[in-house]
C-alpha cells in the first residue's frame, strides 16, 4: 500500500487505526475517536493529513484554454490565486472526477485530484491533450507534494501563529497564496476545505510535512482522520466521488450546476449534459433524514411510501451530530418526490421511513 | 484492553454472564475497540425465541453495521432500553452495559466457550 509522508509521525501513535482508502494506507481515526474528532472541527480545530491527494500540473500558453475544454467550469479569465472547483466529465456527461484547480498564473494550473483517482485522471488528460493541438503540457506531480488541512472556526488563529511575512486571514475563501512561511516551511496555502467549516489547505514539499504537523499539532490543532472528514463533508452535503459522483453519474444530476457553465462553448461532455438539462434529468441527489432509527448506508434502497419499485439508492449516511439524528444522500428519480415528503429506507432488509429535506445538513454560522 | 474474569467468552467477542438458567450477553471492549464510535443499537423483542447462532442483535458504529449472534437458544427476557438513547454506553462501559439476557433452553450450549486467559490468548493470536 502507498504511504504519505506523514504516515511514520502518526502511524505507531496509541489509538491510531489506519485503513485502506483507494490504495493509501491512511488513518480513519486517532486515539479520540471520530465523534470526537469530528466534534473538534465544528468546535475547534483539527489537523487532517490528506497528502493522498493527487496534484496534476498543467503548465504553457494554452494552459487555461486547454482547462476550460477539459473541465465544466469557467478556468479562462480567471485571477491569479483562485482556486475553482469543478467536475471533470466524460464525452456522455458522466465525472471522471471533480477537483480543484489552482491558478498559479495565465500559463500555469495546479490540479488537486482525488487520490484514489490520480492515475485515472492523469491518463485521461494525456488522452485529451493528445488528441488535441494544444500548446501545454502536464505532469503529475503528486509525489512531490504532501498536503495538511487545518479545519474549524479555530484555524485562523492556529495559522496566525505559525505564519511569518503573510496574514493568513487575508486569503479570502478559495483563494490561494503561494511561497507562503509557516513554520519555518515554504508553503502554497489555500484557504480552502472539505468539512464546512472555515479552515486551510497547505501544500508543502513532502520532506516538510512532518515539521509543518508538529507545529500545528503544538499550536493546539487535533489530528483527526478520514472517518470525521467523511461525517463532516456529509453534513456539509459536499459529494465524494464513488458515491455522489461516477463514472455514470453526471455532476447535474448530483446538483453541482452552478459548476457546470453549459454557456461556455465546446468543453467536453457539454452537449450530452445540455440535452440532459432540456430533457430533465432522470435521477437527483436529494437530502434524507431518518424519522425512524437506524443507520442509512451506501447502497440502501430508498422506496416512496407503499411502492415495490425503488424510486433509488442510498450514496451516503451516518449520523448527524449537528442535528443528532441519521442522514442520507441518496440520488432519486427526479420529480418523484419534493421536501418534506416521506419515504422509506431499506436498513438490513427493514424498511425504515424518511423524509426529505433541504441541502445542506449542516451550515455554519457566519 | 480489558478483559474481565468470571465471564464466558465467545470467538465473536460478545461476552456471557450466567445467572443459573439466564444468560447476560454484551459485547468485549476489544469489540467496542474495534468498532468504534457506535451510535446505534437495534436490539430484539422481549419474549423472541431464538435459536444458537440467530442474529439477534445489530450494533452500528459510525464505520461499520456488525452483527451480534445468539451464543445460546432461549427467550429473551430482558433487553437494555438505555442503549436506545445512549448506544454510547457500549464504547464506555463495555462490561457494565448488557445488550440483553436469554432464558436458556439448553445451558450445556454453554459448553465450549472461553474463559478470561482463553479469551486474552485468544486475541493475541489473532493480532498476529
Amino acid at each position: 500500500m502507498k504511504i504519505t509522508p506523514l504516515h511514520s509521525v502518526y502511524a505507531n501513535l496509541p489509538g491510531t487505526k489506519l485503513v485502506d482508502f483507494g490504495g493509501w494506507e491512511m488513518p480513519i481515526q486517532f486515539e479520540k475517536g471520530i465523534l470526537a474528532e469530528h466534534r473538534t472541527v465544528r468546535n475547534a480545530v483539527g489537523l487532517f493529513d490528506v497528502s493522498h491527494m493527487g496534484e496534476i500540473l498543467v503548465e504553457g500558453s494554452d494552459a487555461l484554454a486547454f482547462l476550460d475544454y477539459l473541465l465544466t467550469n469557467k478556468i479562462v479569465g480567471s485571477e491569479e490565486g483562485r482556486c475553482i472547483y469543478t467536475p471533470m466529465c466524460r464525452d456522455d456527461g458522466g465525472t471522471v472526477d471533480d477537483l480543484l484547480v489552482y491558478v498559479f498564473s495565465g500559463q500555469s494550473c495546479l490540479l488537486v485530484v482525488n487520490a484514489a483517482n490520480t492515475d485515472k485522471d492523469f491518463q485521461w488528460i494525456r488522452q485529451v491533450l493528445d488528441a488535441g493541438e494544444w500548446n501545454c503540457k502536464a505532469a503529475n506531480v503528486s509525489g512531490n507534494w504532501a498536503q495538511l488541512a487545518v479545519q474549524g472556526p479555530g484555524s485562523l488563529a492556529v495559522m496566525e501563529k505559525i505564519s511569518k511575512g503573510f496574514e493568513p486571514g487575508a486569503i479570502p475563501y478559495y483563494r490561494h497564496r503561494r511561497a507562503c512561511q509557516t513554520a519555518g516551511v515554504t508553503a502554497l496555502v489555500s484557504r480552502t476545505g472539505y468539512t464546512g467549516e472555515d479552515g486551510f489547505e497547505i501544500y508543502c514539499p513532502s520532506a516538510d510535512a512532518p515539521r509543518l504537523w508538529d507545529a500545528l499539532r503544538a499550536e493546539g490543532a487535533l489530528p483527526c482522520g478520514l472517518g470525521a472528514r467523511d461525517l463532516l463533508r456529509l453534513e456539509a452535503a459536499l459529494p465524494l466521488y464513488g458515491h455522489e459522483l461516477t463514472d455514470s453519474i453526471s455532476p447535474l444530476e448530483a446538483g453541482l450546476s452552478m459548476f457546470v457553465k453549459l454557456e461556455k462553448e465546446g468543453f467536453i461532455g457539454r452537449d450530452r449534459l445540455l440535452a440532459m438539462k432540456e430533457q430533465g434529468l432522470p435521477r437527483r441527489l436529494y437530502g434524507l433524514e431518518m424519522s425512524e432509527s437506524g443507520v442509512p448506508r451506501d447502497g440502501c434502497m430508498v422506496y416512496l411510501s407503499g411502492e415495490t419499485s425503488s424510486a433509488g439508492v442510498v450514496t451516503s449516511g451516518g449520523k448527524s451530530l449537528m442535528r443528532e439524528s441519521f442522514i442520507a444522500l441518496a440520488l432519486l428519480e427526479n420529480g418523484r418526490v419534493k421536501i418534506g415528503d416521506e419515504v422509506e429506507v431499506d436498513i438490513r432488509g427493514k424498511r425504515k421511513t424518511a423524509l426529505i429535506v433541504k441541502k445542506p445538513f449542516y451550515r455554519r454560522s457566519e | 484492553m480489558e478483559i474481565k474474569t468470571g465471564l464466558k467468552y465467545t470467538e465473536s467477542h460478545e461476552w456471557i454472564k450466567v445467572e443459573d438458567s439466564i444468560a447476560i450477553v454484551g459485547i468485549t471492549d476489544y469489540a467496542q475497540d474495534a468498532l468504534g464510535d457506535i451510535v446505534f443499537v437495534e436490539v430484539p423483542e422481549v419474549e423472541r425465541k431464538v435459536s444458537k447462532g440467530a442474529e439477534v442483535v445489530n450494533i452500528e458504529s459510525v464505520k461499520v453495521a456488525e452483527a451480534v449472534y445468539a451464543p445460546v437458544s432461549g427467550t429473551i427476557c430482558e433487553i437494555n432500553e438505555q442503549l436506545e438513547d445512549e448506544p454510547e454506553l457500549l464504547n464506555e462501559a463495555p462490561y457494565d452495559t448488557f445488550i440483553y439476557s436469554i432464558e436458556m433452553t439448553d445451558p450445556s450450549e454453554l459448553n465450549g466457550f472461553m474463559d478470561a486467559a482463553e479469551y486474552e490468548e485468544f486475541i493475541n493470536n489473532s493480532k498476529e
